[in-house]
């Protein structure tokens, strides 16, 4: 019963994965795409991990699972907010139908709106 | 005040290192004793939090409470995700917005930034003091107020209790 419960924590994460993996292939720029994979990924590793936690239980394995579902958690959203800094301010372009970018107005900067599809 | 901070250190880096070796083999006790003691004493004035609000039940309590919604927003933000990604149009209208907070620590905006990450559509970009700039990707309102309330959602009034 558990262990059925632990494969489908783990199968929910692969899917996760997966789908963050086709928003990077399909959204237009770069900061699109690190919204999806950031949120895909942050969900389907920790699924992946609680689910080896649940097939082991409270052995050696699984707890070092649970500590690393948290680690996940405070490490990801920061790598992804210092990627997407420095693409702002090395001047990385916007996709080109951006609503507005008060970050470079701000920063008294040229606008960096007008990215193509790539 | 700093010694307090370099044993609150201490404290906790053995709590993970018994989580991850999880054993009571007295070598590996006295092993990870030594080496977390190096670390207190290198690091533990940089501990973020003040070691006194760690003793305060109230503030664990809340820790509880913002558990399961942080968790139920991050499972709405991977379906938002999912329905954007699978729908055949590009349905994006993204922008860069600022919106400010109320939090004065670093550890509790730290947080906050991180909740506003994980949660649907919207992603940290640059913290300056108390103004956050927010790469969303469905820009709905112009307003900054109503956009601030939209996006920080629940979660400042929660680390508030929390942190402050």
């Amino acid at each position: 019963m558990i262990d059925t419960l632990g494969w489908v924590f783990i199968v929910g994460g692969v899917l996760f994965n997966v789908l963050g993996c086709l928003g990077m292939v399909r959204f237009p720029d770069v900061y699109n795409r690190m919204q999806s994979t950031t949120k895909s990924v942050t969900l389907g590793a920790c699924g992946i991990l609680f689910g080896i936690f649940l097939i082991n239980g409270f052995t050696a394995l699984g707890i070092k699972a649970l500590v690393c579902v948290l680690f996940v958690l405070i490490n990801l959203p920061v790598a992804s907010h210092a990627l997407s800094r420095g693409s702002l301010i090395f001047g990385i372009k916007l996709w080109k139908k951006t609503i507005k970018d008060e970050f470079t107005q701000d920063r008294g900067g040229t606008s960096i709106i007008g990215g193509e599809d790539e | 005040m700093k010694t307090a901070r370099a044993v609150a250190y201490w404290v906790g880096a053995m709590a993970i290192w018994m989580l991850l070796t999880w054993t009571m083999n007295p070598a590996t006790l006295v092993a990870g004793a030594v080496m977390s003691l190096i670390a207190a004493l290198w690091f533990g004035r940089e501990l973020p939090v003040q070691p006194v609000k760690l003793l305060n039940p109230v503030r664990w309590f809340w820790l509880l409470v913002y558990v399961p919604v942080f968790a139920w927003a991050c499972l709405k933000a991977n379906v938002d995700v999912a329905m954007r990604v699978l729908s055949p149009g590009l349905v994006l209208r993204p922008g860069i917005i600022k919106i400010r907070t109320s939090l004065k620590s670093d550890i509790a905006r730290t947080f906050l930034a991180n909740s506003i990450t994980l949660t649907p559509g919207t992603m940290t970009v640059e913290i300056k003091d108390d103004v956050l700039y927010i790469h969303w990707i469905d820009v709905r309102t112009d307003d900054p107020e109503v956009a601030g309330r939209m996006i920080k959602g629940p979660f400042e009034k929660l680390l508030a209790r929390i942190f402050e």
